[in-house]
Parts: C-alpha cells; structure tokens; sequence
C-alpha cells in the first residue's frame, strides 16, 4: 500500500496530546471486567488434571470415581475433542500442537501438561474431583536443556516434528532451521583486527502479567457457542477453538475481556477449548480460572536459548562481518522462535557480511508464546554483549562504534529488506546527546548502552465507526486493548473527524460483531488497527461531505472537512455557511440513513523499530547483588499518538528486561519439574528495586501509516537485557555470558576472575 | 475443616490434643491461611488464638524484660517506640517480613512455628536470647527460641503443645543488636541468608555477643565461635575477618533455587560482619539506618 503521498507530519490537533484514558475510571473503580469476572446462571467451575511429570507415557486414564463424587458434572480427556485434526510437520501443524497441548494425547509432554478436567458446581468440588482422577504413567527420560536437547541420543519429544527447512542429519527434536544473510564472513573476519566469538545462554521467562488465564464457556448441542476470556486476539481464538473442537467458526462468538496484562502470553490458546468442551459435555456454562502455580507451568513462557557469536572488527570499530547461531528452546511443539532471534540480532547494523542459522528446538517444557519481541531479545544480549567487550578491548565510544555501522536509509539489512525512513540514527544521537550519557559514574558502577531492533506488523485489520445522532461517534476495533489503544484509537478518529476526544467512545468488538481482526501482537494495534480507524473516519468524513453537498446542490468534490464542519471548497463551490457535524448527523435518518465508516485491510507498512537503552548499575563486590542506579530508553516511535502510553510501553518493557536480565529464570530440577512456579521464587522486579525509567521518543515518521506511527509495544524490551549486562559487566569487571545475572552467578564470576 | 476460637490456652491445648488430622494454630495466618488458598495445607482443625485475653499485649516488666502475647503483630512492634529502642534489631527483623498488608497481621510465634529455615524474626530472637513460654497438656516450660526448630516445616512442639508467650529479656546499658538478610531484589522475597547479632560494649570493646544465622542450614543456628570472635574485640578488621569465618563455616546449606552452596556460605561471611557494625554502632548510641 502506498501512502507516502498520505503522510501528515505536524499540524495536528489531538494527537500528541495526553488526554485521560477512557477505560480508567472502570480500572480504578473496580468496574471494569476482567476474565475471572464474568458469570452466568447455572455455571459450573472447571479445573485442570496436570502432569507432575516432564515426559509420560499415558497407558490409561480412570475418571470414575471423580464422575461419581457429588456435584461433578463432566470429566474430559483428550478423547472428548475430536482427531479431525492432524499432526503435520513444523507450524503447519499449529491447531493440532495447540489441541495437543491444551490436552495431552498420548504423552505428557511437560511437568504441568493438561490431561484431564472436571467441571463441578463448586471450584473446591473441581479441585477435590482432580484428585480422584488415576492416571497410569508411564515415566520416560526427559531433556529441558536446549544444548542437550539437540544433542546426540537425546529423547526425542515426537517423530516427524520436523519441516523441510531442517537439513539432514539433526536430531529429530530440531524443528526447524532458518538461514540468511549476505556477503561473505570469512572474507570479512580475514580483514578484521579483531575477531571476538563467543557463547551467551539466556534461560526462558514468564511474561508475567497479574491476571491469570481465565474464561466462562458456553456450548450446547446445536453447536452454538459463546466464549468470554481474557485474550489478545479473540479472533484468533474463535478460530482455534472452533477448528480444536470441530466447529463452524461462526457460531462460535468470543468476547474480549478487559485483560490484566498480555506481554504476548495471551495471543496463545492454552485452556479455553477445555471450558468449551467441558461445558458441550454438562450442557452448562464452565468458568475456568487458572492459578499461578498453572499460569507458569502450563502457559507460555519465552524460549530459553544458547548463541554462539562471532564479529571482526577493525581499530577503528568497523564491523567487517557477523556471524550468528542460534539455538531456541520452545517447548515441547514447535515454534521457538529462532528465526526472529537470528533476522533481528545484527538488524541494527549496516553490514558488509554477515551471516545467521537458527534452529527451533522442542525439550519437555510449556508450549512457549510469544513475549514481546519474541527471539529478538536474546539475540541483542549477545550481539550486543560481543559489541560491548570489543568496544573496550579496543578502547572505542560503544555509542560511536554502533554510530559507525548503524542501518540507515538504503541498508541493506543483515535479513534482506532495504531500509527506507529508519530510526537508528536518530536514537544514537539522542543518546550522545542525552545527559545521562556523559554523567560520570561513581566508583563501583558500569554503564552499558545497547541497541535493539523490532520488526513490527500490519495483520488482518477491521474497523468500523458509527455517527450517532448527536454527532458523536462509537468506534468498533476487533484488536484487544493492552497498552492504552483506545485512547490512540480516538484521538485518531478527533484528529479527523474534528470533534472532541471525549465524544468518542472505542469498544473492543466481539467477533460477531466485526471482520476478523489479527491478534494485538506485533506492536501493530496503533499501526493498523489506527490506520483503519483513520481510513474508517475518513470514510465516515466523504458520507458526510455528501450530505452537505446534497444540501448545499453542489458537487461532492467541492466540499472539504475542517475542525468538525463542511465547508465549501473554495470561493468557486458557492457562498454557504459551515455546516457543524451535528447539523448533518441530526437530520441523517432523513438524509439518506445513518452514517458510519469502515475499512478492512492488510497494511503492510509497518516500519520497523530501533531502540538503544543507557543503564547504570552498581555492583556489590561482596555478594553479587546490582542495583540499576539510572536508565533511559530511547527509541523510535514514529508519531507519539498518545506520548504518554508511549513512555508507559518504553518504561515497561525496560522494566521486564532487567528483570529477565538480573533474576527471572524457569528453574528445573533434575527430575524435569518446574522449581519455581510462584512468583515468591520466580523473581520480578519490585517498584523499589528500578529507578525511576527516564525517556526520550524520537519519531521518525513511518511513510507506511497516515500519521507516521510505528509500533512502540516490543522494541523496548530487546535491549535492556544487553544493556544491563553490559553494564554490570563494567561495573563488576568481568563480563557476565549467561542470564539471569543473579547475585550467585556474578558472585561466582568474580570468584573465578580472582582465580 | 473445623474452626475453633478458644477462649483460653488451656481450651486450646485441649482441643490441639485431642485432634486427629492435621492441625493448626491460626495467629496472623499469612503462613495458615494461604498453604490453605494454595492447597498445600489443609487443615482438619484451624484453632484460632487470637481471641484469647492478653495475647495482644506488648508488657514491660518491672526487671526491664518483655512479655509480647502471641498475636502481637509485626506492626504492633514496629509502632511500639520503647521496644524499638530496646531491641532495634529483634524489631527489624520482624518488620522486613512482607508488605505492609502482612506485617497487620503477621506474627513472631507464627514466624518461628512455621518452622521455615528462612524465618526472618528468628535470628533476630536468637540472639536477643528470646525465649517462648511453652503450654501443654503435661504443663508449662521455658524453651530458647533456638530450641523450638526441629527442620524445615517442623517444631519440637508435642501433640497439643502451644506457645502462650514470648519472653525477651531487658536490654540493659551498653547493648546493640541488629538482623540483616540477603535477598536478590530489595523487598517481597524470602531470605538466602539472615543474620542476628546483639553485643554489649564496655568502652570499644565487646563484652557479650550471640550471633545467629538463618536460612544456611535445616533450622536457624546460634554460631557461638561468632560470638566467641568478637568478644574481646572492638570490631576491627581481624575479629570481622574471623566473624566471616565463623559464620562461614557454620553453614550446611543447600543448593536450591533460591542460592547455591557456594553462595550462601560466602555471603554469610559477608553478612555476619555488616550486621556485626550495625549492631556495634547502635550499641555505642549511634543512629543506624533503617534496614536496608
Ligand atoms: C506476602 C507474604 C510475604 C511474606 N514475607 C516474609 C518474609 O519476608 N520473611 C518471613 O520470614 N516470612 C514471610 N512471610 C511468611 C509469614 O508472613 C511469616 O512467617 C509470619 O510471621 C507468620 O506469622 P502468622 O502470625 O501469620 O502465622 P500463622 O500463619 O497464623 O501461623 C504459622 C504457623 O505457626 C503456627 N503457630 C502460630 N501461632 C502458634 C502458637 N502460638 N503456638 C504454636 N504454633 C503456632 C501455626 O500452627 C502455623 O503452623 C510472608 C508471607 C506472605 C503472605
């Protein structure tokens, strides 16, 4: 889509401001509804069976005795969905993975896999139902470790995972395999001063939000459906839910909660089908809500990866060539998403020669789900960590280094695509010129800088906005709202339409009610979903330009839209007064009906996204501990909308980083079993354990969106994880290759340091 | 599950000693109350004590001592200015448990009976010299809060035995005590090591000292080649570095998610001495941060 000639650079009248949010006042009152909130006359409460182990044969299961236990009303298995659909290599077989880990088939493949379910008048009914439930395991070994996965004699998780993208000869649990780059590094490494290369580990990590899974489903025996959960993409969802349980899809209508949090974790079906089927079975409503023991055994997590980097540079910081391998461990389906880790690692830079292999691999975990960025977090914290260590073996500025090789207009990117209208530049040189760049540190203390790079993502878009009477408007957007959308949403539609931000109500549409609508992923809810909401009021706009035209006996064409009235176009369309909205909107049902807009489509200009982040860290010498002493985040968001959701999406994502980077881990026994599945010992940052997140937005307008926005929800955790460790590595003085950077683990590498 | 709400200890004691099942005694009950949310623990009898008269009461005896009733809470001791003058440390180790939320509820007997190596209060009490007035069905004893663990999630409480009182002696001239613990983050996380220390100076040198440990070892540990290293001393670098290694050495940790071997025995070393100064300094009438 070409909308270059479309773009609207300033002169804008509601976007840029910072008006209240339209959902606030139901968030603080308590109003507003989440997944757990919802309730319907003769509900049931369902409750999950969970493998307690990492990899299990299931020889048979025996629910007898929970049906028999009073109050019990349905039990499920994996036997009450139905094999229509089938196993197929890689993603192309995404509705039977996520079948297969809503509930298990023929093994558990992960400590806290789902394999039966009971709905029962009363949770603590559900609860003591589970108990009653035998389940013949048969124990088989197990692997977690994505090195160990891949390695020779290996368990395999399951025969015929594999696509054709995976060369011969790997073990049967690498998945798939991804490749890209150009020029030639070997070439490049033989004109470098100094090639660095090195192993950097990253563990996997919850997205975290406050609000667990929750849903109430609703199927009877004609196969009409109703599901309320907390979601992402409730489009999405109808879709899995219907193919999982083999329905039509449109007689299943999903409605969207409010959503306590999302991080990417909610764009995957992990229990819903179970309401659905559970509640087919009792012919009764089944409300399931997940407890957080289950949200982190059984949801996704993030993969957990392992890279090996290799750059040359030359003395004076030029990059000659880059080589990337990454290994991802997404649990026991495929997915992992290696692919992006290694196209986003060395995006940043404007490289001669470079190269990137990644490999997905399956291990006995949770199915993982996406987490802001997903990959491309991991793959920074190396790359950028090797940048950091040659920078100071060389005795070079990092933010010059980076300067010196960024991507620019006309890059071509270390994945393929030319840039056009990017904003690495600008983000380093904000971050040269930012203060907090050239305070000096204090004894103890490192700072590390980090670059980042996202894609961001147009998807399947939907709007629809309709006037009312009294020239308001409603608008009905399909992309649940996770980071303050709605707000953005109307001040889009004030700017064009001309009417005040508060006359203008934004409603999360169920899926009745509207085209699709691709999940809120891909930092593309104020991209696309904004774009159709212009396009929508624009359309909206020429309906009401006709109307005055039609009054006015003029031409259509000789009318134009300014602040909320028709006018006419110029001294040549006539002499008429300006028509306010609510003088067309009052009589429209006269006029020729009511007036509404909509736009359906597929952008495709996303813009892609850079980031850098400058963090001081203090660490104690004598147990390991750091404490993030300041931080900024810089990054491109093309058009800040609502600039205070912005800073929130920037703060946020810095705040996630620097906990996967100091202490979020999964933690596995020996025996395969999650050690830490509460957040008493999975370990996220308090308020009191982060500065306060300075911020700088720098916009450099996306051509691809009328009003120039890029997508602001994901870059801002892809470089704090480098960030933080490169400051600690500079303020503990030994560089740290592994995450967490937990107080035991700096501990130890001071130790050894010392010898 | 049966709810009781006895009007004395002796009603208490006779209910706790005729249960069958598994039985609790409901104090603050942010250890009780979410095992019970969480469904580790679900207990067939849930005596609730609080009601019993006198167990809110903070007392100053005539001797200088303490007599704290079992459900004085975290904040009730925080808020009480002559405890917080006299045991600073005991107080601070009570008040780093939880939130604010908790510490309305949370108390030092339920701290010590949940019998986590990681307690917070329980060093602190250990080496003020606490003790707890035991009651049960074959009468009433003394017992140091050191005698009460038995390991992890056990007491050495009989059947029907509860405690009735926490006893913390006077301070006296000269004294200082302290408790710092080590976590990852700076709040709401449980203690990879907790350290006590209460010393008594004459001039710069210390006279009296217990030192006590938690969280490196099944149950809390009094660590009297501590003690022994700093008496004598006016806490200069050789009796810190001796201190470290007593600490050190007391250690039988495990290696689990929340610190490895390696890792507590070190920074129990560490920890022992930066508790050692802050107790010191409050002894010589310094004012010493709050915990941090
Ligand atoms: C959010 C949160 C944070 C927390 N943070 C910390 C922390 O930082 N550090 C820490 O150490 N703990 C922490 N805890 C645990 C808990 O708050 C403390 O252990 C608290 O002191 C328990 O006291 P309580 O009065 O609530 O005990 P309860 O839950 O009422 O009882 C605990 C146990 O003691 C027994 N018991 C209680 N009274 C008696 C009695 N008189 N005689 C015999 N047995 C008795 C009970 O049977 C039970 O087994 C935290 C808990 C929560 C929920």
């Amino acid at each position: 889509m070409a909308l270059d000639d479309d773009l609207k650079k300033d002169g804008f009248t509601f976007v840029g401001t910072r008006p209240k949010r339209p959902d606030g006042l139901d968030k603080v009152t308590g109003r507003a509804k989440f997944g757990a909130d919802m309730v319907a006359p003769g509900m049931l409460h369902g409750a999950i069976l969970r493998s307690p182990h990492a990899h299990a044969r299931i020889k048979g299961i025996d629910t007898s005795k929970a049906e028999a236990l009073e109050g019990v009303k349905a039990v499920v298995t994996r036997a009450d969905f139905p094999d229509t659909v089938q196993h197929k290599p890689g993603m192309a077989g995404e509705m039977w993975n996520v079948l297969e880990n809503v509930m298990a088939g023929e093994k558990a493949l992960y400590d806290g896999h789902a394999v039966a379910a009971v709905a029962a008048t009363s949770a603590l009914i559900a609860k003591d139902a589970l108990k009653l439930i035998e389940v013949d395991y048969e124990v088989l070994p197990h692997v977690t470790d994505v090195d160990k996965a891949m390695a020779e004699g290996a368990p395999v998780i399951r025969e015929g995972s594999a696509d054709r993208s995976v060369p011969e000869g790997l073990h049967p649990n690498v998945v798939r395999y991804h490749e890209s780059g150009h020029g030639d590094v070997e070439a490049g490494f033989a004109k470098a001063d100094l090639v660095m290369e090195d192993t950097y580990k990253t563990e996997a990590t919850h997205q975290g939000y406050i609000e667990p899974h929750a849903c109430l489903g609703m199927l009877g025996a004609d196969g009409k459906g109703e599901l309320w959960c907390t979601t992402q993409g409730h489009f999405y969802f109808q879709k899995v839910c219907a193919a999982v349980l083999g329905l039509e899809t449109s007689q299943l209508r999903v409605t969207a909660s409010e959503i306590g949090g999302g991080f990417g974790g909610k764009t995957t079906v992990f229990m819903e089908p179970v309401s659905l089927a559970l509640s087919r079975k009792a012919n009764r409503p089944v409300k399931m809500v997940m407890s957080r023991s289950e949200v982190f055994r059984a949801t996704g997590p993030t993969a957990s990866a392992s890279m090996d980097i290799k750059i040359g540079m030359t003395k004076d910081g030029t990059i000659t060539a880059a080589k990337g391998t990454y290994r991802l461990q997404g649990g026991a389906f495929p997915g992992a998403p290696a692919d992006f880790t290694a196209m986003c690692g060395f995006a940043p830079y404007c490289l001669e020669n470079v190269l990137q292999i990644g490999y997905d691999v399956m291990a006995n975990r949770p199915k993982q789900a996406a987490y802001r960025a997903p990959g491309a977090p991991m793959g920074a914290f190396a790359v950028e960590s090797v940048i950091d260590e040659m920078c100071n073996k060389l005795g070079l500025d990092p933010v010059e280094v980076r300067l010196k090789n960024a991507a620019r207009d006309g890059t071509k990117s270390s994945y393929g695509p030319t840039w056009d209208a990017i904003g690495q530049v600008a983000c380093l040189e904000a971050v040269k010129a930012h203060p907090h760049y050239s305070t000096p540190l204090k004894e103890g203390q490192g700072r590390g800088i980090a670059s980042g790079f996202w894609f961001n993502h147009g998807g399947e878009t939907s709007v629809s906005l309709a006037l009312s009477e009294d020239g308001t408007a409603q608008i009905s957007v399909g992309t649940p709202d996770i980071g303050g959308s709605r707000a953005s949403m109307a001040l889009m539609a004030a700017e064009v339409l001309g009417i005040p931000y508060e006359n203008i109500r934004v409603t999360i549409a169920d899926t009745a009610t509207l085209g699709y609508n691709d999940v809120s992923h891909g930092s593309r809810v104020t991209y696309a979903s904004g774009l159709a909401t212009i396009k929508a009021a624009r359309d909206a706009v020429e309906k009401l330009k006709g109307r005055a035209a039609a009054e006015w006996g003029i031409d259509p064409d000789a009318v134009t839209w300014e602040d909320g009235y028709a006018k006419p176009s110029g001294p040549n369309a006539g002499e008429f007064e300006p028509m306010h909205i609510t003088k067309i909107t009052g009589k429209m049902g006269r006029t020729g009906g009511p007036i509404s807009g909509h736009f359906e489509a597929t952008p495709e200009g996303a813009g892609v996204s850079f980031g850098t982040h400058i963090v001081d860290a203090e660490v104690d010498p004598e147990t390991g501990k750091t404490s993030i002493i300041r931080y900024t985040v810089v990054q491109d968001a093309g058009k800040a909308i609502h600039p205070t959701y912005v800073e929130g999406q920037f703060q946020g994502g810095a705040a996630q980083g620097i906990g996967w980077a100091l202490n979020e881990e999964y933690i596995y026994g020996e025996d395969g079993r999650l050690q830490n599945s509460i957040f008493l010992d999975y370990r996220i940052p308090v308020a009191s354990d982060l500065p306060m997140i300075d911020t700088v937005i720098v916009e450099v307008p996306n051509p691809g969106h009328p009003y120039g926005v890029r997508g602001v929800g994901e870059t801002g955790i892809v470089p704090p994880l480098a960030a933080v460790a490169n400051a600690v590595s500079n303020a503990a003085g030994v560089r740290l290759k592994e995450l967490p950077m937990s107080p035991p683990r700096i501990l130890k590498a001071l130790k050894d340091q010392k010898g | 599950m049966r709810y009781h709400t006895p009007a004395s200890f002796d009603d208490a004691i006779a209910i706790a000693a005729q249960a069958e099942g598994i039985t609790r005694f409901l104090a603050g009950g942010t250890d009780v109350l979410v095992q019970l949310r969480s469904d580790l623990v679900t207990p067939d009898d849930l005596i609730d004590i609080k009601q019993i008269p006198g167990t809110h009461d903070i007392v100053q005896n005539a001797d200088g001592s303490w007599t704290l009733g079992i459900a004085v809470s975290g904040a009730e001791m925080t808020e009480h200015a002559g405890l917080c003058a006299a045991w600073p440390g005991l107080v601070e180790g009570m008040d780093l448990i939880g939130s604010t939320q908790v510490q309305g509820r949370a108390t030092l007997v339920g701290n010590l009976c949940n019998g986590s190596p990681a307690a917070d209060s329980v060093p602190g009490m250990m080496a003020a010299g606490v003790t707890v007035t035991v009651m049960g069905p074959n009468g009433t004893r003394e017992v140091a809060v050191e005698d009460i663990p038995a390991g992890p999630g056990r007491t050495n409480l009989a059947k029907g035995e509860l405690i009735a009182a926490v006893n913390i002696p006077a301070r006296g001239e000269n004294g200082g005590d302290a408790y710092q613990r080590f976590i990852p983050r700076t709040e709401m996380d449980i203690a990879v090591v907790g350290v006590g220390v209460s010393l008594r100076l004459d001039g710069d040198i210390i006279t009296e000292a217990r030192v006590a440990l938690g969280a490196v070892a099944p149950t809390a540990l009094m660590v009297p080649d501590g003690a022994a290293a700093l008496i004598g001393s006016t806490l200069d670098d050789a009796a810190k570095a001796r201190l470290a290694a007593a600490a050190s050495a007391a250690c039988n940790p495990i290696d689990d998610k929340r610190g490895t071997i390696e890792f507590r025995t070190d920074v129990a070393g560490v920890l022992a001495c930066r508790t050692a100064q802050r107790a010191y300094d409050r002894a010589q009438g310094k004012k010493v941060a709050k915990h941090v």
